[in-house]
């Protein structure tokens, strides 16, 4: 008797007796939905921060622009080039061309110490010193504020990252390095990538300030499309007069985000199954007493003819409802809490500050809301084979 | 004692709620293992600096270079005890995702500025008879199977040699243990005077300085003396107390530090009052209970502490097992593989989780334990 329309009839009035008596039990069922909130909450929060980083970092390259480091640096912190080295990389093939020239800016990468704004500690900010081309080597970058700093003089340009979240960077006062002083002319933006976090200068005068010669350390190119890496990077690597290693800048930068995403990503999934196992044992604390608080209706109903089935898949109906508040309430808590927020943090490749904003993707939330659907399957189960299995007998004695 | 009895049976009638309720006090605490230790590996460092050390680095950036010079001049300024300097490698074994830092040092005055760091007499006079020699901490020994007498080959990633290569090679003549916990024993260092003759650049400078101090209490005084020494020149200087150094390192990683121990913290919150709700519950089912053993002539005292003890007994079992099973699971190492040389669960740690697990008792057996002690035995009875 059975059949699909009966069972269906049957889990909706089994259902209905739980969702009911919720009211009774609301100090549990709360605490089992805060107990899923919290670990969809905490997962998503510590994954987007790792998302967050890795996305500034992939946001910085794109597939048609290369750069060229000493052969053996993995970083440009420890590259270097003569300026004869920079001239013959910047005629190599491949390389798209603008009426100034090659779009190709060889540049120079310092650190400097700044307070940050948060803490008052110092941070190492990085400093780079540009060549003409550099604006359009990276396309997406654009002043947001004031001007472009004059070719040949001690003025600078500040990433928006950079001038949130360090002191002393504010457009029109005086950056001090040293014995020198900079006048702040701008503010930039360069679509969400790390020079956002960084202090931009004429390379040539920033030699000048470090002593530097006329030295490099890393030569940033456009590419006439994507296609012409292989041929710019061989080139490159078989000319006798250079010993290079060249990447393109999207690889350069993933390659760069891994250490800190993968740290951020384990003490993430750590933390959260830790949550997780604590949540499983709310939830099924809450359903066992859902179900034993419903020992006489369960039943009577099974007296009355209705299957076994019905009453596991109500319970599990029951407790997968409150999985599912407990992860929405908890996915929608940390995109509020979470996203966007700016925070800057140490990337090691650079030993210098980046400044980066959580990001909380849809795809962190989804993960968020099977995480919370796993525990209410969990915690529904062996409640709900209980209920079942319950002696209708003995269950019916104790009206 | 005689209550013991009593107060187990209750937590044995039902048996499921007690052992779910005890697992996730168990979770709880083991979290909060977790919790210290990262924080711990995070921030540890500032906790044992030296307190009569300072560290002078270059004023624009620590990566600009000091002279060797620079020692003599500052070991002549008053209050200053004893000065040596480091300088950073940056060498890569094998594959550059086996990072550990490798500093160049005057190996004896090195080796009596850092106290902390133990090395057995005969290895410490092989590391003063061997100019390629090096020694390197436990931890790292460890993960690599350095031995004494290997020769491990490095190779730099700044430092090129006078012969163009960069490949260099060290003998390892000595391993050192931590004479604290918190102790960094990863590092390896070797002598600066096959360092500095080897390489093909920057000849003569160094990295930073340590300078330990006579008097801890005028170390401000010190430092900006030191600063004073050097102020004008083309290599100014900043120098900062150890501890403030270190932690504004850790402020560098900082915010990250910051919102993941509040995001702990909120967790922790989270679980505890989960368990906490569970067990008021259970009490409250037994009210009943509590109106016959009062009309047997429980004081209402009693009948508080009742109720407390054993809301304070599943704590406390809860949380003892989970911060045994933290320390067990800690003790294992890092779970990111080696990115966090400290870490451990701390001490300190331990004995505030006791006391954490110990108010969670309380604080969730507070309530129900003062209705219990309120009740009036007909009511009690006829809820029966």
């Amino acid at each position: 008797m059975a059949g699909p329309v009966n069972l269906l009839s049957q889990v909706v009035s089994v259902s209905k007796f739980g969702l009911l008596s919720i009211p009774q039990r609301s100090g549990s069922v709360a605490a089992a939905i805060f107990g899923i909130a919290g670990v969809v909450g905490v997962l998503v929060g510590v994954l987007s921060m790792g998302v967050g980083f890795r996305k500034t970092l992939l946001a910085s390259g794109s597939p048609d622009s290369a750069i060229v480091l000493r052969s053996g640096a993995d970083s440009e912190m420890v590259s270097g080039f003569l300026r004869e080295n920079t001239r013959v990389i910047a005629d190599a093939p491949g390389i798209a061309q603008s009426a100034d020239g090659p779009l190709a800016s060889a540049e120079l990468f310092v650190i400097i110490n700044l307070p940050k704004r948060s803490t008052g500690t110092d941070a190492n900010v990085p400093m780079r010193g540009v060549e003409q081309a550099a604006l359009k080597v990276r396309d997406k970058l654009h002043l947001v504020e004031g001007r472009m700093f004059e070719w040949g003089k001690n003025e600078v340009i500040v990433g928006v990252g950079a001038a949130n979240a360090f002191a002393g960077l504010d457009l029109g006062s005086k950056l001090r390095v040293g014995r020198r002083e900079w006048p702040i002319v701008g503010i930039f933006s360069a679509g969400g990538g790390t020079a956002e976090s960084e202090i931009w200068t004429d390379a040539t005068v920033l030699q000048g300030a470090y002593n530097r010669g006329n030295t490099f350390q890393s030569v940033y190119v456009k590419l006439i499309s994507p296609g012409a890496f292989q041929g710019f990077k061989d080139a490159l690597t078989t000319d006798p007069r250079l010993t290079v290693k060249v990447l393109r800048q999207s690889e350069y930068y993933a390659e760069q985000s891994t250490a800190v995403s993968r740290l951020i990503t384990s003490l993430g999934y750590l933390i959260a199954t830790l949550m997780a196992i604590g949540a499983v044992f709310g939830a099924l604390n809450t359903m066992y007493s859902s179900v034993s608080a419903r020992t006489r209706e369960i039943a009577t109903l099974r007296a009355l003819g209705f299957g076994s089935g019905a009453v596991v898949v109500s319970v599990m109906v029951e407790s997968l409802a409150l999985a599912l508040i407990g992860g929405a309430v908890g996915a929608v808590l940390s995109y509020l809490t979470f996203n966007g927020l700016h925070t800057s943090t140490m990337n090691w490749n650079s030993f210098s500050q980046i400044t980066f904003a959580f990001a909380v993707t849809p795809n962190l939330l989804l993960q968020g809301i099977v995480w919370a659907v796993l525990i209410g399957l969990i915690g529904g189960l062996f409640p709900a084979i209980r209920g079942a299995r319950l002696p209708i007998a003995a269950a019916l004695r104790e009206l | 004692m005689k209550f013991f009895h009593l107060i187990w049976s209750n937590l044995k009638r039902k048996k499921l709620r007690t052992i779910l309720t005890l697992l996730s006090i168990v979770v709880a605490f083991i979290l909060f293992g977790y919790l210290s230790a990262i924080k711990q590996a995070l921030a540890g460092g500032v906790a044992l600096a030296g307190q009569n050390r300072l560290w002078v680095v270059h004023k624009i950036s620590i990566i600009q270079s000091l002279p060797q010079s620079y020692k003599a001049r500052i070991e002549r300024i008053p209050g200053v005890a004893l000065a040596t300097h480091e300088s950073w490698f940056g060498g890569v074994y094998q594959d550059p995702k086996n990072m550990f830092p490798q500093i160049p040092v005057m190996p004896e005055e090195f080796l009596e500025m850092v106290p902390e760091l133990i090395l057995p007499p005969e290895q410490k006079q092989a590391w003063l008879e061997t100019r390629t020699g090096a020694i390197v901490g436990r931890k790292t020994a460890e993960r690599f199977h350095f031995k004494v007498g290997d020769r491990i080959p490095l190779q730099a990633s700044i430092w090129t040699k006078t012969d163009g290569s960069r490949l260099w090679e060290f003998d390892i003549v000595g391993i050192f243990d931590g004479r604290d916990k918190n102790t960094d024993i990863t590092p390896l260092y070797f002598r600066y005077d096959y360092f500095d003759e080897a390489r093909q650049w920057n000849k003569g400078q160094v990295g930073w300085y340590l300078v330990r101090v006579k008097d801890p209490n005028q170390a401000p005084e010190v430092a900006k003396l030191i600063d004073q020494e050097f102020e004008n020149s083309d290599a100014e200087t900043k120098t900062q107390p150890e501890a403030a150094f270190v932690q504004a390192w850790v402020k560098q990683i900082g915010d990250i530090t910051l919102i993941t121990a509040t995001i702990l913290s909120a967790v922790f919150f989270t679980i505890l009052l989960v368990t906490g709700n569970t067990m008021s519950q259970s009490v409250r089912e037994r009210i009943g209970e509590l109106g016959v053993l009062k009309a047997l002539g429980y004081t209402n005292v009693q009948a508080l502490a009742l109720v407390l003890a054993e809301s304070c007994l599943l704590a406390i079992l809860g949380g003892g097992v989970g911060l045994g099973i933290a320390l067990a699971l800690i003790a294992r190492g890092d779970p990111t593989g080696g990115m966090l040389p400290l870490f451990y669960f701390p001490t300190l740690d331990v004995l505030a989780g006791v006391g954490f697990s110990l108010a969670l008792g309380v604080v969730a057996g507070i309530f129900p334990a003062l209705q219990a002690m309120r009740l009036r035995v007909a009511d009690a009875l006829r809820r029966m």
